[in-house]
């Protein structure tokens, strides 16, 4: 393999007859049948493997995820249907100085905005200083007037940041919004790998290929580290809202991963402002609560009191330092879609440089100037409702009908704070193995950031792709699906 | 071990053992009723609700309701332990999720009232081999903690009261203390009884094909070793709760103790006191069951927080 001036055999070059180049920016290739030198090993691959070998070994990893139970589960159609989680067979490969990009970036991202939690939730010296009009961050939906003045463990906020990253044109990354709440995705990342290295031994050896598997124990450190500090072997806990949440097979396989118990809010119970789990044994007290519950489900006499996903009594038993809660409760603020466009402007007031990352331009609708222009021009914008995520509640403009604009218009219109508008993006496409045949699809990447006592960054991530031809949303939940994500040594 | 899981395993295997209960007693009186008068028919289903634990007063067609009856409480109880298995998948085997999880799926093809209707051994046998099956994977898969004998617990328990309930209700209808020779008939409904329990080959076994009521009584209720007698499972369920007691060391002295009077009452009740108040023995048993399920609860899994910060 690797022969220098490589003859592509004619029969071998239908492989990649349906494969075309468009002003995207190309993962594998530079050029027309040219590819980047990092994926030459994937592309030689391609060439030399029967189509027959390759269907085989996308039936296995199909079979593996099915026998694993990796499941999702898509609201609004059928009432909670579980699905298998698409896989594409084909890795997406990121070099290591792309990487150590990245992760210096992510880094000073992340490390900004819990500064500016920290801030909004203090003195506010960053709101007063105008950095964000401070408007927006009061009348954010998740901000919680209740976490004020509240000094949470050594000042972290965003314990597991998800951030989704997208490609541009011009090669370079770009931040397309931050998941600062309760992100998901971890287990696709984790499992798919070790599909691939059962598919795919031989590639794995020739690219050299970093590790994601220490991902659970360096969240467990992670979560070691923010325990009340009288506590010196901490109880930590998964907190799930149950069975019947999308990401429970996440859930369940982070908890089995750390050896650290699973939990429901019907098995904790506050007294004295401390924290037990019900065992058989009796009661054990808690000291770390990893929750995948939202903020307004967490506790019904703090939050929503209809909840009954979470547990009387545990904001009190939170704000007298009994008991570590990670995520910090109202850090939604921060992740909040229009908040997103002053991040740059966060970074530069809160450690003085430049980002390492741009943001994409973003237009925020409760502005009069910056509302008008969108409105102008709704054909050839992406608006997005700033409080959700999965890909709902959104318009791409190039798409749709005048019937959708007309109804976003009044969407807006009713409730500009509500809206922002983002161009519609070239996202980078990927090559993918689809019916016996490669073709490119748009991609994107969430790596996973934690933070302790430190950032730490695991050297991959979940690369979401638009499997429907053309299509620009990687969301699970409208067709979406995913990749292993290689980082290489060099 | 969560207290939720100790919950969720307990009736994942209750449920189980229930509709393989089900499943059994369905399959013997859907035989028996082959070869048997039409005029007794209606008699042989209202029993054959009670014993399944309908409390409703039946009208009407009773065969019908039966059958219905039946293949709902199998259906639901298969859908009922695979609920409770897959809020504790973690905690089990994958081994035992696939074969409850394969039994389901089948429950629910097999379990359409049109296929019930033109074959229901197709589903009673399914239930009863996929029951056993599950069991011996359960033993040679898991590891035998607390877990496993929560399990063994849920199942023994509803073994138990299942038993004791079904003997009580045969009893009530067909024993007769005057020694007099029983008819064709009655010989295939005490065969029945037997057949319900698994008993049928064990007790020849033990006392050969001559069958009279009170060694069937004696054989289901106090036989040491047969796995369906209702001592055996009493002395499952103490070996459980007292393995149990050991690995959380809580004081369950009010569990102990009940368990003691439901050990002693089968082992040292001598046979002639039972047989001359059946009624009111069986229902002792169950009475004690009830206060035993009401107790683990209290001690293991839904006991006051302030209680348990006393201790």
């Amino acid at each position: 393999m690797g022969t220098p001036g490589f003859e592509i055999p004619p029969l071998l070059k239908t492989r990649f007859q349906s494969y075309w180049l468009n002003g995207s920016y190309d993962e594998m290739f530079e050029a027309e049948g040219v590819p980047r030198p990092h994926y030459r090993a994937l592309y030689e691959m391609l060439l030399s493997l029967p189509v027959e070998e390759m269907r085989r070994r996308k039936q296995a990893a199909d079979i593996s995820f099915l026998h694993q139970g990796i499941t999702f589960t898509v609201y609004g159609r059928d009432e909670g249907t579980e699905r298998i989680f698409p896989n594409d067979l084909l890795p997406r490969i990121i070099t290591a100085s792309e990487w150590e990009t990245i992760e210096r970036g992510l880094t000073q991202r992340i490390t900004a905005l819990n500064l500016f939690l920290r801030d909004i939730y203090h003195e506010g010296h960053s709101l007063k200083a105008g950095v964000v009009p401070s408007d927006i961050v009061y009348s954010c939906r998740h901000f919680r007037r209740q976490m004020r003045e509240f000094k949470v463990p050594k000042n972290i906020y965003i314990t597991v940041v998800g951030s989704d990253l997208v490609r541009l044109p011009d090669g370079s990354f770009a931040v397309l919004e931050d998941n600062l709440r309760v992100p998901s995705g971890v287990s696709y990342m984790l499992t798919s790998r070790t599909v691939m290295k059962r598919v795919f031994p031989e590639l794995f050896r020739m690219a050299g290929v970093r590790s994601i598997d220490h991902y659970s124990e360096t969240l467990l450190a992670t979560l070691r580290a923010l325990a009340p500090e009288d506590r010196s072997e901490p109880n930590i806990v998964l907190l799930t809202p149950g069975v019947f949440n999308s990401a429970y097979f996440e859930h369940a396989f982070l908890a089995r991963q750390m050896g650290i118990e699973l939990v429901e809010g019907r098995d904790l119970a506050v007294h004295d402002n401390i924290v037990y789990m019900r065992t058989t044994a009796g009661l054990r007290r808690v000291d770390v609560i990893y929750r995948r519950v939202d903020d307004d489900f967490i506790d019904p006499l703090a939050f929503r009191p209809d909840s009954s996903l979470g547990v009387a009594g545990l904001f009190n038993a939170y704000r007298s330092g009994n008991v570590t809660l990670a995520n910090a409760l109202g850090t939604g603020v921060a992740d909040d879609k229009a908040v997103y466009a002053y991040v740059p402007g966060i970074i530069r007031y809160f450690l003085g440089e430049e980002p390492i990352l741009s943001n994409v331009q973003t237009f925020v609708c409760s502005d009069p100037a910056q509302r008008q222009h969108v409105l102008s021009r709704l054909d050839q914008y992406v608006v997005k409702a700033v409080g959700e995520s999965g890909g709902y509640g959104m318009l791409i403009g190039p798409c749709s009908t005048a019937e959708e604009r007309e109804d976003f218009r009044g969407r807006i219109l009713a409730d500009p704070r509500n809206y922002i508008a983002q161009p519609t993006l070239a996202l980078s496409r990927a090559p993918c193995f689809l019916d016996g045949r490669v073709e490119p699809r748009h991609v994107d990447l969430r790596p996973y950031v934690l933070y302790g006592d430190q950032v730490r960054i695991v050297p991959g991530g979940l690369t979401r792709v638009a499997l429907k031809k053309g299509s620009l949303v990687v969301n699970s939940s409208q067709g979406g699906g995913s990749k292993d994500t290689w980082v290489l040594y060099e | 071990m969560l207290s939720r899981v100790a919950d969720n395993l307990y009736w994942m295997s209750r449920y189980l053992e229930r509709a393989e209960h089900c499943a059994r007693i369905a399959g013997v009186h859907l035989n028996l009723m082959l070869e048997h008068e039409p005029a007794s028919q209606d008699r042989r289903w209202w029993r054959v609700l009670a014993a399944l634990g309908s409390s409703e007063p039946v009208e009407g067609d009773a065969f019908a309701a039966a059958q219905s009856y039946a293949l709902d409480q199998i259906v639901d109880s298969i859908a009922a332990a695979r609920d409770n298995a897959r809020q504790v998948r973690e905690q089990i085997s994958s081994e035992m999720w696939e074969q409850l999880n394969r039994l389901f799926h089948e429950s629910r093809r097999m379990g359409t009232p049109e296929f019930w209707g033109a074959q229901p051994h197709d589903l009673l046998i399914t239930v009863t081999q996929s029951a056993h099956l599950f069991q011996g994977i359960t033993d040679s898969t898991m590891i035998h903690g607390e877990g496993w004998q929560f399990i063994q617990m849920g199942r023994f328990m509803e073994r138990v009261q299942a038993t004791a309930r079904l003997i009580d209700l045969h009893f009530a209808e067909f024993f007769r203390p005057t020694a007099e020779a029983m008819n064709a008939s009655q010989h295939m409904e005490w065969i029945g009884l037997l057949r319900s329990c698994t008993a049928f080959e064990s007790y020849c076994k033990v006392y050969t094909a001559d069958l009279r009521p009170e060694r069937v009584a004696e054989f289901l209720l106090l036989n040491a070793e047969f796995p369906h007698s209702v001592r055996f499972a009493v002395n499952q369920l103490r070996k459980s709760l007292g393995a149990v007691h050991e690995a959380t060391a809580r004081k369950p002295d009010r569990l102990d103790k009940l368990a003691g009077r439901l050990t002693a009452a089968l082992s040292y009740t001598p046979l002639e006191e039972i047989m001359s108040n059946l009624h009111e023995f069986s229902l002792n048993i169950r009475r004690l069951c009830g206060n035993i399920h009401t107790g683990i609860y209290q001690v293991y899994i839904t006991y006051p927080v302030e209680a348990a910060l006393e201790i």
